[in-house]
């Protein structure tokens, strides 16, 4: 191996509760594209938030070491200087700015806090012959694709003397033609000595284009693989990925399952602001009785997406197809209607969707199902406080009394409190989105088993999750999701972690 | 103890404006040799002070559903205007009149709530559009003059008291009368919360303490009520004012109406997920505000006897800053009917009492400044201060409920679904 760039030693990152890196080692040779490959909440993301800076020396352990020097970065500024450049997965441009504004930003070309515009757009238009961007640097970029916006975006790092890049999903938003030129640049860029590490679920591209693969599964690294040296392929990558030991412990189950709850027909959802642009596919699931079925998906499959559609078009725009629950076609408008007609959404976004954080107990867990409180005028505050300790004492929900406010609690004990709120809307139907996310494994546990329970009641679950494990030890039948298609269906026992994941990656469209 | 110290740090906005307001009261009644509690000033003080104080509830509300209305001394002016003109140019009947203004402030709280909840223009700007918009149009109406001759019974909506009852005894005996009664009803309520609180084993006051708070309560309202009965009596707008507070504090603390503006103030996007028609919720706010602004116009109207075209000026401020002075948070969720009363309090007492101090209006203005950043930076400070203390129970396990709850959760009708 050449001499690295970039050593980063026996990272451990913990955030509360979490352990969200575990000792990570990484190592980047000069001039190479190193990928990093991995689930969601594997700990990629992490692990260039703490090379940047983002997560600052000290509120991690272990040791980075860039050209041959330690560095402890406690900022971004300070890794950016030392030529260290993130690219995330969200842009950080500014629509109403033109290129050349977006490019400087943070960095403008000014003498005394006046900035000479000449020079800087003419330094401008010399970054982006560099891309490949043929524009006018005075262009806002709103008015640019979303491919012309990323290669903004590595003008931008070129602009600050990059010599390190680090791309987040740089492909995810883009078609074919623009992943093709983005990826051309990167060699191109490699070439002249820029150093790229990528994070990327596009296996496919990885495979072509990355010098060396590190895989990190659970927060930790579980190997490098060599590309260059041949013998590299998907399924080499998806083994590393998913031999995941099943550590998830499932409570007890068997299943009842009765006849057809849910039924989805050719569903189609575009972007609510892109109409044009195609968010779901043609998707076609059911859901039975007492079953608990899942959807496995990677980021940006459109899971959530789907789930939020059929749940009362709360996301997308232009629906399209048909939603059956119980045998009766429903054309539900607004999330009441769908709470009515008896489907509950629990959010992946506990703190964003799930709850007020300005609440106690009792006010979340009766706040989506206040019809059933009304007494008269008022709400039943007496039935509220009965309800909502019933909940705490069934679910064993950690706070001392129903008026605890939420934001106390911890994240296995909100979740808790987001089920009993939407078991009491008395849905026949429930959509769990991400259930377990930044849960401890002891909550976790619980938290199936509530699920088992309520598929025992004779209720339809979704469940829409991440970790695959968690999918295969709790459904009994899975659906795979890629690029907003459904690619394919499970069940139980014909899945395994592998198949689950060629069907996640595959190219649906 | 530590019970005591975690309520007062829970409510220790509420308790601290409270205990402002009687810190001001005690320092303007040394300073004015006692003038400030004479019976007549505190007949002044409610009479002067109510039309903001009506303006402060609708503003409240507003502002827990995070918007707010720069309008209402506009649309105050204009629906007086209006008010005065059909009762003397057009010889309708003032209860009629008043009907229909109360109808035209509503719909032109509705013209903001349509802006607002279903175009999605900002609060802000859709009321500093009304606040240019009602000024104008108050000058148009009123021809840039001012219009005199109510009639009485309409003027004493500002200026009448209530009628006087029984035996000649010096007093006012209804005014009397009806501070025992609000005194009883209180202590009565607030036993029964505190019963059923205790019963369901939350926190509450020691009982000696809460022996304490309901004696101090009561003898403060009974005080204020035998100040206003040795002067002429409650007035008719205190009547109207103490009605709007019990009627408002009821929506917000008791109806599902009122918990739907406090979910969309806290979340909005938690609220539309959990069936909330947020829209709908947004148009009523600023409709109730329309409606309350109408109120306040036409209250300010039989006051002064008269329309006039600079009537309402800056009423806005002082509704918000009351507001705020009164524990509503800038980012919404946060704010009660009672908080705004006493925010609006503080300021009025400070008016009066600077007033009787011959402090002039420069000053005036600028304390009043101060003390509102005074009142905000307070609550910032202490949020700060008691932030990251949470994780309250994280460690202890679920404690159970007290023996009367099981017993009570046991003739619960039906199970909740999906408790096992």
């Amino acid at each position: 191996m050449a001499q690295p760039i970039l050593e980063m030693r026996s990272i451990t990152k913990r955030f509360p509760g979490v352990l969200a890196l575990s000792d990570v080692n990484l190592a980047v040779a000069r001039g190479e594209i190193h990928a990093i490959c991995g689930e969601n909440g594997a700990g990629k993301s992490t692990l260039m938030k703490v090379l940047s800076g983002v997560h600052p020396h000290g509120t991690y352990e272990g040791e980075i070491v860039y050209e041959g020097q330690p560095v402890e970065f406690t900022n971004i500024r300070q890794s950016e200087a030392a030529g260290i450049v993130i690219i995330h997965q969200e842009l950080a441009l500014i629509p109403d700015l033109s290129i050349a504004e977006n490019i400087f930003l943070g960095n403008e070309t000014a003498t005394r806090g006046v900035i000479n515009w000449d020079e800087a757009n003419s330094r401008a238009i010399e970054l982006m012959a560099r891309v490949g961007l043929r524009e006018n640097p005075l262009t806002a970029v709103k008015n640019l694709g979303i491919g012309k916006q990323q290669l903004v975006e590595i003008a931008k790092a070129l602009s600050k003397e990059v010599k390190l890049l680090i791309l987040d999903e740089p492909t995810a938003a883009l078609n074919d033609e623009d992943s093709n030129h983005l990826l051309d640049l990167l060699k191109g860029l490699q070439g002249k000595g820029i150093t790229s590490i990528m994070i990327s679920h596009k296996l496919n591209e990885i495979a072509r284009i990355s010098d060396s693969i590190t895989i990190l599964r659970d927060g930790k690294t579980i190997e490098t693989l060599d590309v260059t040296a041949g013998g590299v392929d998907e399924d080499r990558i998806i083994r590393g990925m998913v031999g995941r030991s099943l550590e998830h412990r499932f409570p007890d189950h068997t299943p009842q399952i009765g006849d057809v709850l849910l039924e989805v027909r050719d569903w189609s959802v575009m972007h609510p602001m892109d109409h044009n642009r195609v968010v779901i596919d043609r998707a076609s699931l059911s859901v039975r009785r007492g079953e608990i079925v899942g959807i496995a998906g990677l980021m940006g499959a459109g899971r959530t997406e789907l789930a939020r559609s059929v749940f009362g078009r709360s996301y997308g725009s232009k629906h399209h197809g048909t939603i059956t629950l119980g045998g009766k076609e429903l054309r539900l408008k607004s999330v009441h209607d769908a709470i009515k007609a008896g489907i509950a959404y629990v959010s992946e976004d506990r703190k964003g969707l799930g709850l007020n954080l300005l609440d106690d107990v009792k006010t979340s867990i009766s706040s989506a199902g206040l019809d059933r409180l009304r007494k008269g005028l008022t709400v039943d505050e007496r039935e509220e406080v009965l309800v909502a300790e019933r909940y705490r004492r069934s679910f064993g929900i950690k706070a001392p009394t129903v008026t605890t406010g939420v934001r106390q609690l911890s994240g296995g004990n909100q979740q808790k409190v987001v089920l009993g709120k939407w078991l009491y809307t008395e849905p026949q139907l429930l959509i769990l989105d991400e259930p377990t996310r930044g849960i401890d494994v002891g909550a976790k546990f619980e938290i199936y088993g509530i699920i088992q329970t309520l598929a025992r009641e004779g209720k339809g679950v979704l469940v829409i999750s991440s970790e695959l494990p968690e999918l295969l030890g709790l459904c009994d039948r899975i659906y795979t999701l890629a690029e907003g298609v459904i690619t394919h269906e499970f069940k139980r026992g014909d899945a395994t972690q592998e198949s689950l994941m060629r069907y996640m990656t595959a190219d649906a469209r | 103890m530590s019970s005591l110290t975690t309520i007062l740090r829970g409510n220790i906005r509420q308790y601290g404006m409270i205990i402002a307001l009687a810190a001001i009261v005690i320092l303007f009644q040394f300073t004015t040799d006692g003038v400030l509690l004479k019976p007549l000033n505190v007949s002044n003080l409610v009479v002067q002070n109510a039309h903001i104080l009506i303006l402060a509830i609708g503003m409240v509300i507003v502002i827990v559903a995070r918007h707010i209305d720069l309008s209402v001394g506009s649309v105050a002016a204009f629906v007086g205007a209006v008010g005065a003109i059909l009762m003397t140019k057009h010889d309708v009947p003032w209860f009629l009149a008043v009907i229909l203004c109360l109808a035209l402030g509503a719909l032109i709280g509705a013209w903001h709530g349509f802006w607002v909840a279903y175009v999605g223009i900002p609060a802000f700007i859709v009321t500093l559009a009304s606040m240019l918009l009602f000024r104008g149009l108050t000058l148009v109406v009123l021809e840039g003059a001012t219009v005199g001759s109510l009639p009485q019974g309409f003027k004493d909506i500002g200026n009448g008291f209530l009628p006087e009852i029984g035996p000649d005894t010096d007093l006012h005996n209804l005014t009397l009368l009806l501070g025992v009664l609000v005194v009883a009803l209180l202590v009565f309520f607030d036993f029964r919360k505190r019963a059923a609180s205790k019963r369901y084993n939350f926190e509450v006051l020691p009982f000696g303490l809460f022996v304490l708070k309901q004696v101090v309560l009561g003898a403060v309202i009974l005080e204020f009520s035998y100040l206003l009965a040795d002067a002429r009596g409650l007035p008719i707008v205190g009547l109207i004012l103490f009605a709007l507070i019990g009627i408002y504090t009821f929506i917000m603390s008791r109806t599902v109406f009122g918990r739907h503006v406090y979910a969309i103030g806290g979340n909005v996007d938690a609220a539309t997920m959990s069936g909330v028609n947020t829209k709908r919720v947004d148009f009523l706010v600023m409709t109730n505000m329309g409606l309350l602004a109408g109120l306040a116009g036409l209250v300010t109207t039989a006051r002064l006897t008269a329309a006039n075209p600079k009537a309402g000026v800056n009423f806005e401020l002082d509704a918000i800053a009351a507001s705020f002075i009164g524990g509503a948070a800038v980012t919404g969720g946060v704010g009660t009917v009672i908080g705004a009363i006493i925010g609006g309090l503080v300021m009025g007492v400070l008016n009066n009492g600077m007033s009787l101090n011959s402090i002039g209006i420069d000053w005036q203005q600028a304390i009043k400044g101060l003390v509102l950043l005074a009142a905000v930076a307070f609550d910032v400070w202490n949020k700060k201060r008691t932030a990251g203390t949470g994780g309250a129970g994280e460690t202890e396990p679920t404690p159970p409920p007290p023996d009367e709850l099981v017993e009570e959760m046991a003739h619960l009708e039906a199970e909740p679904p999906g408790v096992r």
